[in-house]
């Protein structure tokens, strides 16, 4: 297959604001292991359908971004990839899920042991009322860990891979709680990688966030997806450019005789694709700035 | 579908396997253990009418229904009718709350309405010192210090004052010739009312705090001096749960023993001389209690204690259905 | 008082007629003679017992044995009963406060809105309502009953204070569970940890000064309890150290039996046990607020 040409477009934003580069991703040469397996999945809440029929394959070791107007399903379909649907009471999956070939949602899996391999990162900070190295920890000691050298090590590598470890170091004793919104996302981030989780989901982790601590966390998420999958939802157009191998579009579905609505995933590829020449209207639409 | 795990060879070995369930047995065990827990609060009352019924079914037995409820009350002669007590006990209770009432009210719209925020605090500290002495304090305090000074200073001139009275009379009068006593029925409502301020006044102000401010800055725009908000905005939207919050008054002073056993005057009459000695379910069972070894007396006793278990139950429960039927209206209107 | 200020178009801006004022004046007047009725009585018991109390209180007073009623105040003091109220309230806070929590625990985060969950924390308010002494002769039903005189023991006295605590522990720390924000919990899930290892490393941890304080507010209220022990403890003026057999006292008992007393010497004591009972219970109340401010601190 024929490689197309990477764009590579440089713009210098002349403020305070360090030099942003705004560059199409070129798209992955060949998509390497499927990790997940989306297969006509439906999501209910009760008798309220939440997502319709969504098909989609997440690759290793890429980050696919999920983008859609609100409403239309995303972070359903990102909270079913590690099962935390399944504390909201009367949710239900539809369909196939398959994470490396087994089943998801199988007879007899264990939602526990599915969110030790498959961390989430969540829109609002959240970290716990410990100290910084008891936050990441916290996987660890969880899992039988109990060594404290190891935990040492694990606590420097996961901070040092989330881009915190040279501004907390000597305070790690210090509260979680007294970090900046954009400290304690990397916190929550490097608490997520101190379990060593294969997937790491993230949902709108940079909404929360000032317009620097955005572009920091953005740097990690380049980083991180060398060594782990990363699937994340987003809102911002131009975020989903900035650091998606893939995305999929998700909308709104109305039906206008029943006055319901669902959603639906309307189309998903190369980001580069998506952005630039995409088969949809809505598609089209959307990241055009028509609509959502 | 099903639930075999095929090992992807593009994955490192053991990643795929592992999925297959372990529900610990510790966060079962965990999760049985919070369930009884929370069971044994229905265990326990359960436990507490059946066997205190069981025990006192002597008393039941050998007076039948209009013996329970006589006026006879004479042990050594085998007669336990408990009207007495029961007459002392409401009579009691009725006293704290008219007292209690006006000044938990009071004091509630003092800390929502008329203290600034900063001042409430050393207020509301106060009002928690006083739920903190302990009933038996209170019991001493009245019957060395109180009981005493009331009886020489304050009764017989009152008595004296309001003899003549006609309603009064029979309430604050004297009830043999110029006897009336320190330690006496109005004593122990005074006492039990200063006991019981404290839970009325914070669920009091619990209640008034619940007031939308959009009605108080309502009737202030309108030109409405303090007194007048109070009146037009505030005391309709809590003067029901202002009355839940007396209910549960009522419940408290009902079972309060110690304080009431030492100020009571200990005497099984019934009487509208408030000034003069009386007695109270609870204040019986401590007092007499240990006479009452084994027979119909001791089943008397628990069974009174089974009255005021039913009867504390009955008026903790109108005073909730009082306060949610208050509070669903509160939530509708607004 | 008011000032006069007529505006030019003939606005009058005075305060609202005199009657008016008056009767919101007096209004607020009232609120705060309200105030004073409720210090004074509180006024006159804390200055009673402190002034009786005091003199009387020395370290011969909380060791010594207690001597009979006869006996002047600087003869044998309160030590057994000083025993027997730390041992059977310390007691029964081990028994009512984890099982509280737990209950607590079971209500907020496994029950729900489940028919059972809503039913047993309606039981749970209605038990706080049950006054103590209903739970002394529930103990001495179940308890004294069937053991004879043999039961009569300062472990019945905690079971019967046990009783006490548990509605009030389960309302106050369930309350400061519902506090702790769901993110938590999410952020845990997140992790792999299992809802009962969510509970125990997260949620309870965030809770913990606001359990600790309302659990010490429950003990300093058995401290002072004396009802439920009348019929459980058998209460004795001997040392008793042994919590599990034999009679006991406690303070509150003490002060009890002492206060119908006509002997100046017993009476002396009883001021003096009542004034370390009212220390006891404030201390506990004092460093339950301490525990709040300083949790609070630490957790934002």
């Amino acid at each position: 297959m024929e490689q197309p040409e990477p764009d590579v477009v440089e713009q210098t934003v002349s403020t305070n604001l360090p030099r942003l580069e705004t560059r199409v991703q070129s798209p992955a040469t060949m998509p390497g292991t499927t990790i997940f397996d989306v297969r006509n999945v439906s999501i209910w809440y009760g008798s309220f359908k939440a997502v319709t029929d969504v098909s989609l394959p997440i690759y290793e070791n890429e980050v696919t971004a999920f983008i859609g107007s609100s409403g239309s399903g995303k972070s359903t379909v990102l909270r079913a990839l590690n099962r935390m649907n399944d504390l909201v009471p009367g949710a239900r999956v539809d369909g196939e899920m398959t994470y490396r070939g087994a089943d998801l949602y199988g007879k007899g899996v264990s939602a526990t042991a599915v969110r030790r391999r498959i961390g989430m990162v969540f829109q609002k900070p959240n970290p716990f009322p410990k100290s910084i190295y008891d936050n990441v920890a916290y996987g660890p000691r969880i899992n039988g860990e109990r060594n404290k050298a190891r935990l040492d090590e694990i606590v420097e590598r996961s901070l040092r891979g989330a881009a915190l470890w040279d501004e907390v170091k000597n305070r790690l004793k210090q509260s979680g709680l007294a970090l900046s919104g954009g400290q304690a996302q990397r916190l929550c981030i490097a608490r997520t990688i101190a379990v060593e989780p294969d997937v790491v989901l993230m949902d709108e982790p940079a909404s929360a966030l000032d317009p620097i601590a955005t572009l920091a966390i953005e740097d990690l998420i380049r980083e991180l997806k060398q060594n782990y999958t990363i699937v994340i939802v987003t809102h911002n157009m131009q975020q989903a450019t900035r650091v998606s191998d893939r995305t999929a579009f998700f909308s709104v579905l109305t039906d206008s005789k029943s006055d319901t609505r669902t959603g639906i995933l309307v189309e998903h590829g190369p980001t580069q694709q998506i952005f630039e020449d995409p088969r949809d209207n809505r598609t089209q639409a959307y990241v055009t700035g028509r609509i959502g | 579908m099903s639930a075999t795990v095929q090992a992807d060879p593009a994955t490192p070995a053991g990643s795929a396997s592992g999925l297959m369930p372990r529900r610990p047995l510790g966060d079962r065990v965990f999760q049985l253990l919070a369930l009884a827990s929370g069971l044994l609060v229905l265990v326990i009352l359960v436990l507490i009418a059946v066997t205190m019924s069981q025990q006192s079914t002597s008393w039941f037995t050998s007076e039948g229904w209009s013996g329970i409820f006589s006026l006879d009350w004479d042990p050594a002669h085998g007669k336990f009718g408990a009207l007495a007590f029961v007459y002392g006990t409401v009579v009691m209770s009725l006293i704290a709350i008219i007292l209690a009432f006006p000044v938990s009210v009071g004091v509630a719209l003092l800390l929502t309405e008329v203290v600034p925020r900063r001042w409430a605090q050393p207020i509301v500290y106060v009002i928690d010192l006083l739920a903190v002495v302990p009933s038996v304090v209170w019991g001493l305090w009245g019957i060395l210090v109180l009981v005493p000074w009331l009886q020489t200073a304050i009764y017989p001139h009152v008595a004296s004052a309001v003899n003549d009275i006609w309603i009064l009379g029979n309430l604050f009068g004297p009830l043999n010739g110029n006897y009336v006593s320190g330690a006496s029925f109005f004593t122990a409502g005074l006492v039990l009312a200063v006991m019981i301020i404290p839970i009325m006044t914070s669920l009091s102000r619990e209640v008034i705090a619940t007031v939308p401010a959009s009605d108080k800055e309502g009737a202030y725009a309108l030109g409405a001096t303090r007194w007048e908000m109070i009146r037009g905005a505030v005391w309709p939207h809590s003067q029901v749960g202002v009355m839940g919050a007396t209910l549960l008054g009522l419940g408290r002073a009902m079972g309060e023993t110690i304080a009431v056993a030492l100020v009571c005057g200990a005497s099984a009459t019934v009487t509208s001389h408030l000034l003069t000695p009386g007695y109270a379910m609870p204040a019986v069972i401590a007092l007499q209690f240990g006479e009452a070894t084994v027979g119909v007396f001791r089943a008397a006793l628990i069974g009174m204690g089974v009255l005021l278990f039913l009867l504390t139950i009955i008026v903790n429960l109108s005073a909730r259905a009082v306060v949610e039927r208050n509070a669903r209206r509160m939530r509708g209107a607004a | 008082m008011a000032a006069v200020t007529t505006a030019p178009g003939g606005v009058d801006l005075r305060e609202p007629s005199g009657w008016r004022r008056a009767k919101s004046q007096f209004a607020t007047g009232a609120m705060w003679f309200a105030f004073v009725c409720l210090l004074v009585p509180l006024g006159f018991v804390l200055v009673t017992v402190i002034a009786k109390g005091a003199s009387i209180i020395n370290w011969r007073f909380l060791t010594a044995g207690i001597p009979p009623n006869v006996l002047p105040a600087n003869f044998g003091g309160m030590g057994p009963a000083v025993l027997g109220t730390l041992e059977i309230t310390a007691f029964a806070a081990v028994i009512a406060i984890p099982l509280g929590i737990l209950g607590a625990v079971y209500l907020n985060e496994y029950g729900g809105n489940r028919p059972l969950a809503r039913l047993l924390s309606f039981l749970s308010d209605v038990m706080t309502g049950v006054p103590s002494i209903v739970m002394g002769l529930f103990i001495y039903t179940i308890w004294v009953i069937p053991n004879g005189l043999t039961g009569l023991s300062g472990m019945a006295g905690s079971f019967a204070l046990a009783c006490l605590m548990l509605p009030i522990v389960i309302r106050s720390s369930y309350e400061m569970l519902r506090l702790v924000p769901d993110s938590l919990r999410q952020g845990s899930y997140a992790l792999g940890a299992t809802k009962a290892r969510v509970v125990l490393t997260v949620v309870l941890p965030s809770a913990i000064g606001g359990i600790v304080s309302g659990a010490l507010l429950a003990v300093a209220r058995a401290a002072g309890e004396t009802a439920p022990l009348l019929f459980t403890i058998g209460v004795v003026t001997a040392n008793n150290p042994n919590l599990f057999s034999g009679s006991n006292t406690a303070l509150s008992a003490q002060i009890w039996l002492n206060a119908s007393q006509p002997y100046v010497g017993a009476q002396a004591r009883a001021w003096g046990s009542a004034l370390t009972l009212i220390a006891i219970t404030f201390i506990l109340m004092i460093v339950a607020r301490l525990v709040t401010a300083r949790f609070n601190r630490y957790s934002r």
